[in-house]
């Protein structure tokens, strides 16, 4: 694998990361603006995802059916998301639409209308999606896992509640645009095909003058209590756990996310064969490494029949805790193939590449190239994992169930 | 990109589009049975046979077979439709020959009887999470509805009767009939020798007896109506809605699917402006469905249970509409833009090419290139959509819903 990796900042703070795969005939971007959920204000969650939804109704000199025929037209694939600490914005195209692509969202992120006509439809758009959740069992619980496990604002769900969204005013919205969808934390990435210096020359042209303040702190409250119960009539009882983990920017990343790889990824993972190859309990079983900045969690899932749900949250939490005891060579192997086939996949997707730009520089402030993943893989040793695995045992602090009736939850470790 | 194909003397068909720039090799077995070909006593037998395959063969056991996907970093999956089952897996090239091997060797299930019971228990958990999520079934149903009386109506999963009635007895006479070697596509896409995979092949699937009966395709009669189910659990209202469309053997395969881009892509269609960006719906969508011997136009929506009334209406009006006017020239040709780029991008992943190869054979028993579907694509002008939706009537749906409203609140 030989990559080149270009980093540029910009005087106004924004970062342009971008990776060459010239092989590719697509280009995608991923525009990440610190324009989060940790910065809603209290009484108003919803903001940031409001605000999302109101940048594409107009912006520039193009209402919102010009803005998304201009898209269609170039054969561009497009999404939003709002995370925690940033909304990105993902547009997938062929290369040569690259120098059309950008001054599109030059506009959208810089110069929405943001119209008084528009804020109720979108505000409806995302009751919506408040609403949607509910009848989403398995989407639900691991949204109130990360509220519980994680210190307020940073597990908030993204869309707010009914009660929070109808308080935001269009004003709300204006000054959370003005404030966050800024340079200053501003990651742009680019994977595929493109040349970089009229690449550094387009962003320069659209986004040189763009210019904002000093991010905010955040305040943190105490994370919530260990075992949440919400009562519903469900077919099954939905069973999420938590157990902290270190962040990806921390030395310990690669011997603890293989550990919860070994957990809960794939078929042959600890969880999958104990919970369902060898005792039928579930049809959906797995734990996955989630991180912020500064704090993580290995999330873990299984859906079950009510009256096998206590069986399936105790086997569950015996093999978190039984981790300690260390993986084997065996699952070390696996876990190694694994990664170093899914670092070659990359290659051959544009957006997945990035949207992993995007993501490194913002938690390393740098990128990790695929060769540096595979030689940190390759040099991995199971003393190194076992190691971390005594050091940090694996402890359950968060439990969330959704269903009939509510379980024993038991954290001691024997 | 070059496309090959081989028979074996037992008539497995053997097809590869090689790429010697790709970074990976896919490969894929297509066995032509679902739940179309199941019988009465049999449903969903080929999704749980298909969940069996997975439990091993004489020779290795379910979890040597678990550890041995992930050893080789095969990036690997199964699905059972109403007319193919599906075994597939992505690896670097130099693994696919063991991959390869290790497929070949689940084809020829062991079936025990203990496994049989375990995985029993899992399907059951996979139909209950269904019903825990929306629509709650209501797809299923709408299909068993739509279709009644055809081979089409069968469900994909069985209901938890038929899958608690369920011997392994019934489960290998099933396998015999359909799993023989003329019923199977073998396929390979990326960077990989298609001369050397195919000796492979012969060596390991050979000796597996031919002799399969041809599906029957009776083209389906229609049953439109409107069902509503009451579920006061539910949040929102749920919305399916199937109407006739032509099968995959038709020259207007991509007339078809051009029109539902035009009519509820699930941005910047006509169900979009309609419906989704108002904040109307949560959610809008318009997909064509081929299968052989007669498709379907399946929409789907969800919204606030006060607005379903209103939204039902506003969505028989764009129907409507689109049946009297057609659609314009500047609104196909954006469709067929976002068509063509979202080919060529998923072209990218070797996984995609080869669901598009297998899935062309299965059903036509063609080849068609990238190229050649950009061509189809680019073929189709707005007056064969317009006679299309005038001879597929958008407007005569079998429709069932599911939410809060109870049957006397709704109405078509």
């Amino acid at each position: 694998m030989s990559e080149t990796i270009h980093v540029r900042q910009f005087d106004n703070g924004l970062v342009l990361v971008a990776e060459p795969m010239p092989w590719l005939g697509s280009v995608a971007c991923s525009f990440r603006v610190p324009g989060g959920y940790q910065y809603d204000p209290p009484d108003r969650l919803g903001t940031a995802e409001l605000t999302c939804e109101m940048v594409f109704r107009g912006a520039g000199d193009r209402d919102s059916q010009a803005l998304i025929g201009h898209l269609d037209s170039l054969g561009a694939q497009y999404g939003e998301s709002v995370g925690t600490a940033g909304a990105q914005f993902g547009v997938a195209l062929l290369a040569q639409s690259l120098p059309e692509v950008l001054p599109l969202y030059a506009d959208v992120l810089r110069r929405p209308w943001l119209p008084e006509e528009k804020l109720e439809q979108a505000r409806e758009v995302v009751l919506q999606e408040v609403r949607a959740v509910e009848d989403e069992p398995a989407h639900k619980v691991l949204q109130e896992l990360r509220r519980l496990y994680y210190p307020d604002p940073l597990g908030r769900p993204s869309h707010g509640t009914l009660e929070s969204v109808p308080r935001i005013t269009l004003e709300d919205v204006r000054q959370f645009h003005g404030r966050f969808y800024q340079p200053q934390g501003a990651i742009f990435g680019v994977a595929g095909q493109f040349d970089w210096d009229q690449l550094q020359r387009l962003v320069e042209q659209h986004f040189g003058d763009w210019s904002g303040d000093e991010l905010p702190q955040i305040e943190l409250q105490a994370a919530g209590e260990r075992y949440r119960h919400f009562e519903q009539d469900s077919q099954q009882t939905h069973v999420a756990v938590a157990f902290p983990t270190v962040p990806y920017r921390h030395d310990d990343y690669f011997p603890a996310a293989v550990a919860a790889s070994v957990l809960g990824r794939g078929m042959s993972s600890r969880l999958f064969t104990q919970v369902r190859e060898r005792r039928g309990l579930c049809y959906a079983v797995w734990a996955s490494y989630h991180t912020l900045r500064d704090r993580a969690a290995v999330l873990c899932y299984a859906g079950t029949t009510a009256d096998r749900a206590q069986q399936t949250l105790d086997v569950m939490i015996e093999q978190i805790h039984h981790l300690a005891q260390g993986i084997t060579s065996e699952e070390l192997q696996r876990v190694k193939a694994q990664v170093k086939s899914r670092l070659v996949m990359q290659q051959e997707s544009s957006s997945s590449r990035a949207g992993t730009l995007v993501g490194d520089y913002y938690h390393l402030g740098r990128v990790r190239s695929l060769a540096e993943v595979q030689q940190r893989m390759d040099c991995l040793i199971l003393q190194e994992v076992n190691r971390y695995l005594a050091e940090n045992p694996p402890r359950v602090t968060t439990v969330v169930t959704l269903g009939p009736s509510p379980l024993e939850v038991n954290l001691a470790v024997p | 990109m070059q496309f090959r194909k081989q028979t074996l003397d037992n008539g497995l068909v053997a097809l590869g589009e090689v790429n010697p720039q790709a970074y990976t090799a896919a490969v894929g077995f297509f066995v032509r049975t679902g739940s179309r070909d199941e019988g009465p006593e049999e449903s969903g037998l080929s999704h749980f046979l298909e969940h069996m395959i997975f439990k091993g063969s004489e020779t290795r056991n379910a979890d040597q077979v678990n550890q041995e996907f992930d050893r080789l970093g095969a990036m690997n999956n199964a699905y059972t439709s109403k007319e193919s089952t599906v075994f597939w897996a992505v690896v670097l090239p130099e693994y696919l020959e063991p991959v390869t091997e290790l497929l070949a060797d689940i084809l020829r299930p062991a079936l025990r009887e203990e496994d049989f019971q375990t995985e029993k228990e899992v399907i059951l958990e996979e139909i209950r999470m269904y019903l825990d999520q929306p629509p709650f079934g209501a797809d299923e149903e709408c299909e068993e509805l739509h279709f009644a009386g055809h081979p089409l109506a069968n469900r994909v999963l069985g209901t938890m009767e038929s899958i608690r009635a369920m011997t392994p007895q019934r489960m290998r006479d099933y396998f015999q009939r359909r799993y023989r070697a003329d019923n199977i596509v073998a396929v390979v896409a990326g960077r990989v020798d298609f001369d050397a995979w195919c000796d492979q092949l012969q060596r390991l699937c050979g000796a597996w007896p031919g002799g399969s009966q041809p599906r029957p395709i009776v083209p389906p009669r229609r049953h439109p109506g409107f069902h509503v189910r009451h579920k006061p659990q539910a949040t929102q209202q749920y919305v399916v809605q199937l109407a006739a469309a032509p099968g995959c053997e038709s020259p207007q395969r991509w007339v078809a699917e051009l029109a539902a881009v035009v009519l509820g892509d699930s941005v910047g269609s006509r169900l979009y402006w309609e419906l989704v960006e108002p904040g109307r719906a949560e959610h809008a969508a318009l997909h064509y469905v081929d299968y052989q011997g007669g498709g379907i136009f399946w929409t789907t929506m969800s919204c606030q249970p006060q607005a379903a009334q209103e939204n039902l209406r506003r969505l028989a009006d764009v129907y409507a509409q689109a049946i009297v006017e057609g659609v314009r020239e500047d609104e196909l040709h954006r469709a067929k833009t976002k068509t063509k780029a979202r080919l060529v991008l998923a072209a990218e992943r070797t996984h995609r090419r080869l669901f598009s190869v297998g899935g062309n054979w299965l059903s036509l028993e063609r080849y068609f290139s990238l190229e050649e579907e950009l061509q189809q694509i680019d073929a189709v002008d707005p007056e064969q959509v317009a006679q299309l939706l005038t001879q597929f009537r958008l407007d005569q749906p079998t429709s069932v819903t599911v939410g809060p409203l109870r049957p006397e609140e709704l109405s078509p």
